[in-house]
């Protein structure tokens, strides 16, 4: 009899728990990613493409303040070529030997520039919504990059008698559905410098990959060296393990 | 101490002067070891490398840690993107924490089922405690750090429960933040603390080890050490067989630092702390999951803070509630069973923390808080009543023979 209790208890259990789980959010669809896996690297023709769609696009309103132009050369981009990127933008610099504060191209050195200068003329700007910083997005949700992915192409016809709010669009990704963001990308929104097809989904992978990359710009690094711990970890293990079945031999 | 001879004369001066090379022969070479220990006692030395690892990330980290709330959380994506290996050092640090909590409840339920509480143990069992409410105070100020959201929630609503304390509740949390709400100086104390407790639990560990040494390690069997051929020295053969432990803990746990650096964590919490923004949903880390669903589950606030400190506190009873003379769990059906279901207990109250308290969850949760606490009185009263099954003789006699000894016992298993 005992020895049913146990199994029996843990069905029950399982049983109870089981309706709990059903999560009432929307499913975010699974995409490949070049840096999935253990063997996983970004792609970086697709990150420079990324960079283009967040440069032309998301950067009109949202910022990526973690993220240096000097960065960019993880991406390819030469040094002059970073310089030429990075003076596009306006800094304030000072002050100045007169006391004055002046305002200068940006350089390498200087963080991606947001396009507000603070929140609250980001809010004015964008009909009372804050468009959030970029830097860490596909960390800061769950999903990730599928996420971001999802919610680019998740704009849809809202449903028969779903009441969408002024200023809000419907989004079938969003958790609620209801985005202050409008539409960001269509099919042939950018040029790629590179001649790809800028489909809408081509846009959205590659932004999406590319704001991975701006959350997690280790990864390369930390997927080739982790290959090259566990892979002396093995050894290792297995020696120790060696040694310790002779040296015990003769206690078995 | 002192008397051990040294052939280096050079080390036999400093012997007879401070015998540190002596107690290390004592302690880590000499030191009579039951040979029948199994791989679950892996996990008191692997607890003590996470401790090792956990100061040396810790203090790297803190050389580049801004404790302020308008720099904390830059300063954290700073060690990740700026600081050489600066990524490397957080992950190991924040993942580093599960796998000592990891490594400490395998060490807890080993000590559990053998009965490694029970005389003449039952100080060496309360030190671990300790150890384990200063991890538990160390991990959660630790979290506050990175000043995400989840840091800032977090925190807000632990350090809420001491304002349940009547007439003084209220005096004591604001004391606790420095101020009227979880705020900059809240950060820079936690910090403090942070940074000064492993040091406190590396000392109690060593008191550990000392009370470890007087009465000996028990083992898979649970009876006395009867003589030299029960035991086998320390050395070679359990620093070789904890080291091969540490090989496997090493890719188990650097498994995760490389290619899954964020299994653990909750994406709100790279989010930056907003006190104007609540997060739809709190969750603290999961080694604290078992005792946050017991403190939902009780509808009173200071009866749920109550509970919750009560779940551990009644530990420090365990050695009189349980009432048996025979430690090993191999030998007691009885206590055998309930151990399992507590185990569940506390797997399902875990899950149940994980979840938002709607619906069938606060049922449930209610339910095995109960549960949970049932383990003890019926432990109190089984444990007198049950007829154990026959102990060998030593342990030396089924593991030389590798047959059983008295009628009933079973052979050796190695677990």
């Amino acid at each position: 009899m005992r020895k049913y209790l146990i199994p029996a208890f843990a069905a029950a259990v399982i049983a109870a728990a089981t309706p709990a789980v059903a999560a009432e959010k929307a499913e975010v669809a699974h995409q490949n990613w070049s840096f999935q896996g253990v063997f996983g690297h970004y792609d970086k023709a697709q990150l420079r493409r990324g960079f283009q769609v967040f440069r032309e696009i998301c950067s009109n309103c949202h910022s990526m303040k973690l993220v240096a132009y000097r960065n960019l050369a993880a991406l390819g981009f030469t040094e002059d070529q970073i310089k030429a990127i990075a003076a596009e933008k306006q800094v304030t610099d000072g002050p100045n030997d007169q006391g004055d504060m002046f305002q200068r191209p940006a350089r390498p050195a200087d963080h991606i520039v947001p396009p507000f200068p603070n929140d609250q003329a980001a809010r004015v700007a964008n009909n009372g919504a804050l468009p959030p910083d970029l830097s860490l997005m596909t960390k800061a949700r769950e999903g990730g990059p599928d996420y971001v992915y999802a919610i680019l192409n998740g704009f849809v016809d809202p449903p028969a008698g779903f009441k969408v709010n002024d200023g809000m669009y419907y989004n079938e990704a969003f958790p609620g559905h209801q985005i202050a963001m409008p539409p960001p990308i269509s099919d042939d929104a950018v040029t790629y410098a590179d001649g790809t097809k800028a489909t809408k989904e081509q846009i959205a992978k590659d932004a999406s990959a590319f704001l991975n990359w701006a959350a997690e710009p280790e990864l390369d690094t930390r997927h080739s060296l982790g290959l090259k711990v566990l892979g002396f970890l093995l050894v290792l293990t297995a020696m120790f393990y060696a040694l310790k079945r002779k040296i015990w031999a003769n206690v078995h | 101490m002192s008397g051990n001879h040294f052939d280096n004369k050079v080390i036999q001066w400093l012997d007879d002067r401070l015998p540190i090379f002596s107690m290390l022969q004592h302690s880590a070479v000499e030191y009579p070891t039951p040979r029948n220990l199994n791989y679950w006692w892996n996990f008191g030395s692997l607890a003590g490398l996470m401790l090792v690892i956990m100061i040396l990330t810790g203090v790297f980290l803190a050389m580049a840690y801004t404790p302020n709330e308008a720099l904390a959380f830059n300063s954290v994506e700073r060690i990740m993107r700026d600081v050489n290996y600066g990524w490397l050092l957080r992950y190991m640090h924040m993942n580093g924490a599960s796998f000592f909590f990891v490594c400490v409840y395998i060490h807890i339920f080993r000590g559990l089922y053998y009965g490694s509480y029970k005389a003449p143990r039952e100080v060496l069992w309360w030190l671990g405690l300790i150890i384990y409410l200063t991890m538990m105070g160390t991990a959660f100020m630790g979290y506050c750090l990175p000043w995400g959201q989840l840091s800032f929630w977090g925190t807000t609503v632990i350090t809420n429960l001491f304002s349940a304390i009547p007439v003084v509740g209220d005096y004591i949390t604001t004391w606790l933040w420095g101020g009227f709400s979880v705020a900059n100086p809240t950060l820079n104390r936690f910090f403090a603390l942070h940074f000064l407790l492993p040091f406190v639990i590396f000392a109690l560990v060593f008191l550990h080890v000392v009370a470890l040494h007087t009465t000996k390690s028990n083992n898979p069997l649970g009876i006395d050490v009867k003589g030299p051929q029960d035991t086998i020295p320390f050395h070679p053969y359990y620093t070789i067989k904890d080291l091969f432990g540490i090989g496997v803990l090493l890719m188990v746990y650097l498994g995760v630092v490389f290619f899954l650096p964020n299994f653990f964590v909750e994406p709100t919490n790279y989010i930056p702390a907003n006190s104007m923004v609540t997060p739809p949903h709190i969750v603290p880390e999961w080694y604290f999951l078992p005792f946050y669903a017991i403190l939902r589950s009780v509808p009173d606030k200071l009866g749920g803070v109550i509970a919750m400190f009560g779940a551990i506190v009644i530990f420090f009873f365990l050695p009189w509630i349980d009432r048996s003379k025979v430690r090993s769990a191999k030998f007691r059906p009885i206590y055998k069973q309930l151990f399992w279901m507590f185990f569940l207990v506390c797997v399902v109250l875990g899950y149940i923390g994980s979840q938002p308290p709607e619906g069938t969850m606060v049922t449930l949760g209610r339910v095995f808080s109960v549960a949970y606490f049932a383990f003890f009185p019926l432990l109190w009263l089984t444990s007198k009543f049950e007829k154990p099954k026959p102990l060998p003789q030593s342990i030396a006699a089924p593991v030389l023979k590798g047959a059983s000894v008295g009628h009933a016992a079973q052979p050796m298993e190695k677990a």
